[in-house]
C-alpha cells in the first residue's frame, strides 16, 4: 500500500515537473507549445496517443483560454483525474507567474537589458520553426481528400489575408464555418443516400 | 474592491478569448483600459514583456496587471481567474468528446475543425517566419542565417543522433545564439 501511494505521488510529481519545464520554455503564444507537448507527452512518455493530441489541439483552439492551459489540464486529468489536472495546470502556470511577478516588482526596464533582448530575438526564430513544424506535422496526418484540403487552403488564405490587410475577424468564424461546411455536406450526402 | 474587479475582468478574458494569446490581446486591452487599470503606454510595455517571457501571453498579462494593481494577492487572483474557464471547459468537453468521438457527425465536424486549425497554425507560422526575416523593410541577413542554422540543427539532429532534438533544447540553443550573434553585431 505504501508503494502504491508512493507510485501515485511520483506520477503527480512527474506531471508537475514535465509541465513546469514546458511552461518555462513556452514563448510567443500557444502554438509553439504544441511541439513541446508532443515531444514530452506523446513521443517520450506515451501519456496520450497522437490522435488524442490532435483532437486536443483542435478542441483547445476552438475553446476560450490559453491553449497551453487546455493541454496541461487534459493530460493531467487523463493520467490522474482532478488532482492530476490541478497539478499539471499549476506546473504550467507557475514558471510564468514567478518570472512575471519578479519582473513586475523588481525590473522596471526589463526589455532594455541588452542580453535579454538579444536572446529573445534568437528565441523568436526558434519559435517560428517550432510552429511551422507543428503545422507541418498536423498537415501530414490530415486525410488528403478534397474537402479537408479545401478547408485548409481557405483558412490559410483567409488568415494570411486578414493579417496583411489588418482585418480583424475572429478565428472562431473560420472554425464555425469549417465545422458547419462538413456537417452540411454530410447531411446532403446522407439525404442523397436514402431518398 | 480591486480584487473582485481583477477577478471579474480576467474571468471575462478567460471566457471569451479564443485562439490563443495573440487574439486575446485585443480583449485584454479593452478590459484593462475600461477598468482604467493602466495607461495605453504602460499596457503596450507590459504586452511586450509578456511576449518575451516564458508562459502563455494571457497568463503573463494577468499576472503582470494583477501585480501592478494589488501586489502578490492581485497577481494570484488575476492569474487564477484567467485560467479557471479553460480548466473547467476542457475537463467537461474532453469527457463528452471521448464518449462521442466515434459518432459520425462528431467525426465530420472534427475533420473540418482539424483542417481549419492546420491552416490557422501554418498561416501563423508563415507570418512569423516572414516577420523574423525582415527588419524595417529590408532582409535581416543575421536572422535568416540563424533561422537556417536552427532549422538545420532541428531536422539534422535525428538522422545523426537517432533521436529527436527536444524543442526545449532548440529554444535554449536559440537564446544563446541570439545573445551571441546580436551582441556582436
Amino acid at each position: 500500500m505504501v508503494i502504491s501511494v508512493m507510485k501515485r505521488n511520483s506520477v503527480l510529481l512527474r506531471l508537475f515537473s514535465v509541465f513546469f519545464r514546458i511552461g518555462l520554455f513556452t514563448f510567443g503564444g500557444g502554438y509553439a507549445m504544441i511541439s513541446l507537448m508532443e515531444d514530452a507527452c506523446v513521443e517520450r512518455r506515451h501519456w496520450i496517443t497522437q490522435e488524442e493530441m490532435d483532437d486536443l489541439v483542435v478542441v483547445a483552439e476552438s475553446t476560450p483560454g490559453p491553449i497551453a492551459i487546455n493541454c496541461a489540464t487534459y493530460v493531467g486529468s487523463r493520467l490522474r483525474g482532478l488532482p492530476g489536472a490541478l497539478i499539471a495546470t499549476l506546473g504550467m502556470v507557475l514558471p510564468s507567474f514567478l518570472v512575471i511577478f519578479a519582473v513586475s516588482r523588481f525590473l522596471d526596464r526589463f526589455l532594455e537589458i541588452r542580453v535579454i533582448a538579444n536572446a529573445f530575438r534568437g528565441i523568436k526564430l526558434a519559435v517560428g520553426i517550432l510552429i511551422l513544424d507543428a503545422g507541418r506535422r498536423l498537415f501530414l496526418r490530415l486525410p488528403k481528400k478534397p474537402l479537408p484540403l479545401t478547408i485548409l487552403f481557405v483558412s490559410l488564405a483567409c488568415t494570411l489575408t486578414m493579417h496583411y490587410f489588418s482585418l480583424r475577424i475572429s478565428s472562431v468564424v473560420l472554425l464555425l464555418a469549417a465545422a458547419g461546411t462538413c456537417l452540411l455536406i454530410r447531411a446532403i450526402r446522407k439525404g442523397g443516400g436514402n431518398p | 474592491m480591486i480584487l473582485l474587479e481583477l477577478f471579474l475582468g480576467f474571468l471575462q478574458v478567460g471566457c471569451f478569448s479564443f485562439g490563443g494569446g495573440y487574439a486575446a490581446i485585443a480583449l485584454i486591452r479593452e478590459v484593462v483600459l475600461s477598468y482604467g487599470w493602466l495607461s495605453e503606454d504602460m499596457l503596450s510595455y507590459i504586452i511586450a514583456v509578456s511576449e518575451s517571457t516564458p508562459g502563455p501571453v494571457m497568463v503573463n498579462l494577468a499576472t503582470y496587471v494583477g501585480s501592478t494593481q494589488a501586489g502578490a494577492l492581485g497577481a494570484l487572483v488575476a492569474t487564477f481567474a484567467v485560467v479557471l474557464p479553460a480548466f473547467c471547459i476542457i475537463l467537461a468537453l474532453m469527457a463528452i468528446l471521448r464518449r462521442f468521438v466515434s459518432n459520425p457527425w462528431v467525426k465530420a465536424a472534427m475533420t473540418g475543425l482539424k483542417a481549419c486549425v492546420t491552416g490557422l497554425i501554418l498561416a501563423t507560422a508563415l507570418e512569423m517566419v516572414l516577420a523574423n526575416a525582415v527588419t524595417d523593410g529590408s532582409a535581416d541577413i543575421t536572422a535568416i542565417a540563424l533561422t537556417l542554422a536552427l532549422a538545420g540543427l532541428y531536422y539534422g539532429f535525428r538522422p545523426v543522433f537517432k533521436r529527436r532534438l527536444s524543442p526545449i533544447a532548440l529554444i535554449a540553443v536559440s537564446a544563446v545564439l541570439g545573445a551571441a550573434a546580436y551582441g556582436i553585431c
